[in-house]
Parts: C-alpha cells; structure tokens; sequence
C-alpha cells in the first residue's frame, strides 16, 4: 500500500521512476480501490468460493472436512423438505412478482399527478420498505390472529364463516407471508416505475391529448412502451429479491407451521445453524445461487438486446 | 396538468389515494393504538382506535423488562463505526472505478456488481466458520466488518461519480494536483449528495437489521436494537401492549430520517436502479 500511494502522490514524477504513464494509472487506480477490495475479498470473494467447495465436502465446522463428491447434492435433492422448499420458493417469487409489479405500477401512475400534498401519499405508501421486518412483522402476526386478529374480523363481517388460519395453518400460512411481502415491498418498486414515469417526456403526452387519446391510450400507447426498461428491471429485481428474501419470513413465521413456509433460504438457515451441517448447507447454497445466476445472466442478455 | 383536470376528477382521485393510504398504514396506525392499550383491551372489538384510558406505562416498561438503553446503544455504536469506514472506502474504491483508468477496471467492477446478485445465504456460513476460526463471533467487530464492505455502496457511489465532468478533472490535474488531490479537492465535496444517501441507506440497514445480529451475538449486553424487540415476542408472547410499545420505538429514528431525507432515498433508489 505505502509504496503504491508513494508513487501517485505528486503529478509528474512517473517518468523519473522509471514507469510508464500506463503502469502509474493502472498503481494509483488500485491504491483507491484496495482499501474497500481487502474488505470485499476477505468477507465477500472467500466466502462465495469456500461455499462452493464446501458443497463438495462433508464438515460439521469441528471434526476435520471430508471429501464427498456429489453426496450433499444427492441428499438434498432426495430431501422432500428440500423439494417443497423449491416449489414453495417458486410459489412465492411468482405470486409476490406479478401481484407487485402491477399493484406498484398502478400506484406510480395514480402518484405521478401534480397534486395538492400527492408527497405525503408517495411518504405513506413507501414507509413500509424501511420500516423494520421485526416490528413489522409482530404487528402483522397479530392482525393475522385466528380467532382475534382484524383481518379476520374483517371477513367475518364481509360474511366469511370458515375464516382462514393463517401463520397457524400450513394452508394459509405461505399466503399470508405473501401478503406481507407485497405490502413491505411495493412502495419501493413504485418508486422505480415514478422515476421512469417522471423521465417520459410531457411533449409527447400532450400531443396524445391533442390527438384525443383518452388517460388509458395515452397510457397504452406511450407512457407503457417508454417503461420498459422500467419494467424490465423491476421485474428482474423483484424475482432475485423474492428468491433471496429470508428475514421478513423468518421473521413472521420462522419457516413453520411445521416446514409451510420453509422456503429456499429458510432451508439452508436450517441446514446451517439447525443441523450444523456445512456440506449440505452450502448444497442447498449452491442451487439457489445458480437460480439467481440464471435469472440475472438472462437479465443481462436480454437488456442488451433490447437496447441494440 | 393541474388545471386541466376537472374538480371531480380531483375528487375521485384524492378519495382512491386515501383509501389506499389508509389500507397501506392500517397495520402501522395498529401497531401504534395497540401500544398504548392493556392487554385485554388490544384485541377488543369494536377496535377503540384512540384508547380512552392509554397505557403510557407501556412505554415505560419496556425499558425495565429488557436492557433496551443498552440494546438502542449498542446499535448507534455498530451503525456509526459501519458509515465512517463505509464512506471513506467507498468513495475511493468509486473514484477509482469511475475515473481512474487501468487494465482490468471493468473486470474487477463486474465482479463487485456481481456479488451484489449472490444472496446471503449462500455465503453466510462460511463467512460465519471464518470469523469462528478468528474467535471474532459474538463481537460487535464482526457486524461492523459484514456491513463495512457491502459492494452495493460502492456501487452506488460509482453510479453517482461516473456523472461527474471529465473536463473538471482534467482541467485540475493541468493545475499540478495529484489523483489524490483531484479526489479530495474536487471529487469529494461534489459527492456529498450521494454520500448523504449511502449515510442514510447505512443507518437504516444496520439499525434494521436482524439475521446478522441474531446468527451472531449471543451475550445480552451485546445485543442490537432488533433483537431487543424480538425478545419481546419470545419472553413475552402475550403482553401485546408491551410488544407493540417496542415496535413502536424501534420505529421512531427511522421514522424521522427517513422523513427529513426522503430525497436522499427516492434519488438513491431511482440512480441504482435506472442507471444501472
């Protein structure tokens, strides 16, 4: 370190030591990225990799690791608590992806007007996204209160007898999370798309007006097609959040009743901090990871093709 | 805009927002009420929305029952410690990133982007055996590590930087300042807005949050804001008054910085996310 940030500091020496103009950009571009890169690689790169030859091993963290091939992939796989995490995994990103995306996009369109106090809207909507998933998510246990709860005070007297059990049921429960993973999460995409719908130029809405076209074509055939890249985005981060997300429902349920909520995440929680078992830990790791590696490699592809 | 739409569209309007506001809210406005009643009264329907006798002692207890002093402490100090080293490492790495050019920058700018997609839990147990095999667990040092080099700030430090005129720069530097001076003299001080956002983003992660303090800290007088509260619902599963008194307190530092610096976020959210 010392010896790079010698050499940048002062402008012209480079030639006097002996180093081109190129071997001096390249040490001074690394002495202002080494102090954030040893942090990331110690904690961030070694970690990634030691997960991926720990799917490979047999360790409990204390006895010496033991080679095992593709042991922990084939347990897994055969693991009917790891496959219902799978497919519960999907049923939440897919519920939580689509239901979010439409309800934030509306929301931006609603929120995108130049009215009298529209911030404290925009405030309120957003608010859950930063609030904390452990108040959050104690407030939410007790609206979902069988017997007790609001919400299911509220359908009673909407006329509903066989009222749902929610995070005491393993029916209910992985919906119920749902519903919470919507209302903490959308106010944040909404946002996304209010950025886009901001940057559409107004010239254009208003030659639509003059052309007659109601709110929805102006809607349809301009604002929609000038969101895609919006659109595009939102629905990418929403997938890979959806698949990572972890706390809200650890949070809410702690993967239960019994395993209805036990997504990916929660699967390899277990696995790790329940079981102490690194090798089939890191198994599971390893195929959420690829799903989100898929997910966002496809992202990136289809980003490019779009824009050429 | 404004004064084409006719009143009753307004109208219209402003009902459907409010409605949705209300329906948004509703589970924070209980979460309130329900801190200032008994524990009788919390599920009492018809719901009593302002309570007629409150229970200020709610908010008293809290502070008795649990070392939330400490808890609330402890949790500033982490989240202090994360935002300086935060804000002197990423703004450099993002300068370095942004303009500085060397072989290999975009390569090691793609792995930093890279890490941000890997959830958590792929690493988390690696990361937890090291800091085991180091002795660091159950130690303030090891959060402050784990939230110190989280690529996204880079990240978004970068975004901001790459917007900044190369003529400024390279007009500095004819000037005879060194990169390092170009950094601190003209880079830093237009950053600040987008330093403010990463302070904010900062505070609300480390005070929000929850795994990393729970797979970590073990020892009472260690533990974070959040945990405090979830102590709560382990110990006291049934005194809903109590439980929503803390919630309602863990609530309050976010509450106001997320009021006084909504610009930050909505700017940091729509730079990371459109410009991407």
């Amino acid at each position: 370190m010392a010896v790079k940030e010698k050499a940048g500091r002062g402008a012209p020496p480079a030639k006097q030591r002996g180093m081109t103009l190129h071997q001096r950009n390249t040490l001074v571009g690394l002495s202002f990225i080494t102090p954030n890169f040893v942090g990331f690689f110690l904690l961030n790169l070694i970690p990634i990799v030691f997960a991926f030859w720990l799917s490979f091993n047999r360790w409990d963290g204390y006895n010496p690791m033991e080679f095992a091939g593709l042991d922990n992939f084939k347990y897994i796989f055969a693991h009917n608590v790891f496959q219902q995490a799978v497919v519960k995994t999907l049923i939440f990103t897919g519920c939580s992806v689509v239901i979010t995306m439409i309800l934030s996009l509306g929301l931006a369109v609603l929120i995108n007007q130049s009215l009298k106090g529209i911030g404290i809207f925009r405030t309120a909507i957003f608010f859950p996204h930063v609030a904390s998933v452990v108040a959050v998510a104690a407030v939410w246990q007790m609206l979902f209160q069988k017997d007790m709860g609001l919400i299911n005070e509220i359908l009673r007297h909407l006329g509903v007898t066989d009222v749902p059990g929610w995070f005491a049921s393993t029916k209910w429960a992985l919906f119920g999370v749902i519903i919470v993973n919507i209302w903490k999460s959308m106010g944040y995409y909404m946002i996304i798309y209010l950025a886009a719908l901001q940057d559409v130029p107004t010239s254009l809405v208003e030659a639509g007006m003059i052309d007659g076209a109601n709110a929805w074509q102006r809607f349809w055939h301009i604002k929609w097609p000038l969101l895609r890249n919006a659109t595009f985005f939102v629905v990418m981060m929403l997938t890979i959040n959806s698949f990572k997300s972890f706390d809200l429902i650890f949070a809410l349920t702690e993967g239960g009743p019994g395993t209805a909520t036990t997504l990916l995440s929660q699967y390899i929680y277990n696995q790790s901090f329940v079981s102490w078992d690194y090798g089939r830990a890191s198994a599971a790791a390893m195929v959420l990871f690829a799903i989100v590696a898929v997910i966002t490699l496809v992202q990136f592809r289809v980003e490019k093709k779009l824009d050429t | 805009m404004t004064n084409k739409m006719p009143v009753w569209k307004k109208v219209i309007l402003y009902v459907v927002l409010i409605f949705i506001c209300a329906v948004t809210l509703l589970p924070l406005v209980w979460m309130l009420s329900a801190s200032l009643k008994f524990d009788k009264d919390v599920f009492r329907i018809p719901i009593e929305w302002i309570p007629s006798n409150p229970a200020w002692s709610n908010y008293q207890r809290i502070w008795e029952q649990v070392p939330f002093l400490r808890f609330t402490f402890n949790t500033f100090k982490i989240t202090l410690i994360t935002t300086i080293i935060q804000v002197f490492t990423c703004s450099f790495a993002a300068y370095g990133f942004a303009k500085c050019k060397f072989r290999g920058r975009n390569a090691l700018f793609l792995i930093y982007v890279a890490t941000i997609a890997v959830p958590w839990q792929v690493y988390m147990l690696p990361q937890y055996s090291m800091m085991n095999a180091v002795h660091m667990l159950d130690t303030h040092a090891v959060l402050i590590l784990l939230h110190s080099f989280d690529a996204f700030g880079v990240f978004l430090l970068r975004q901001f930087c790459v917007g900044i005129p190369d003529e400024l720069l390279e007009a500095a530097r004819i000037d005879g300042l060194s990169e390092y001076g170009v950094y601190r003299k003209i880079v830093l001080p237009q950053m600040g807005p987008s330093i403010a956002t990463l302070v904010i983003f900062t505070f609300v992660n480390n005070w929000n949050d929850f795994m990393g303090p729970m797979i970590y800290l073990n020892s009472t007088e260690k533990k974070t804001i959040q945990l405090g509260i979830r102590m709560f619902v382990g110990q006291y599963s049934t005194e809903y008054g109590l439980i929503m008194a803390a919630s309602v307190v863990s609530l309050i530092p976010v509450v106001i910085v997320f009021l006084a610096f909504q610009k930050q976020f909505v700017q940091g959210i729509a730079t990371s996310g459109l410009k991407g």
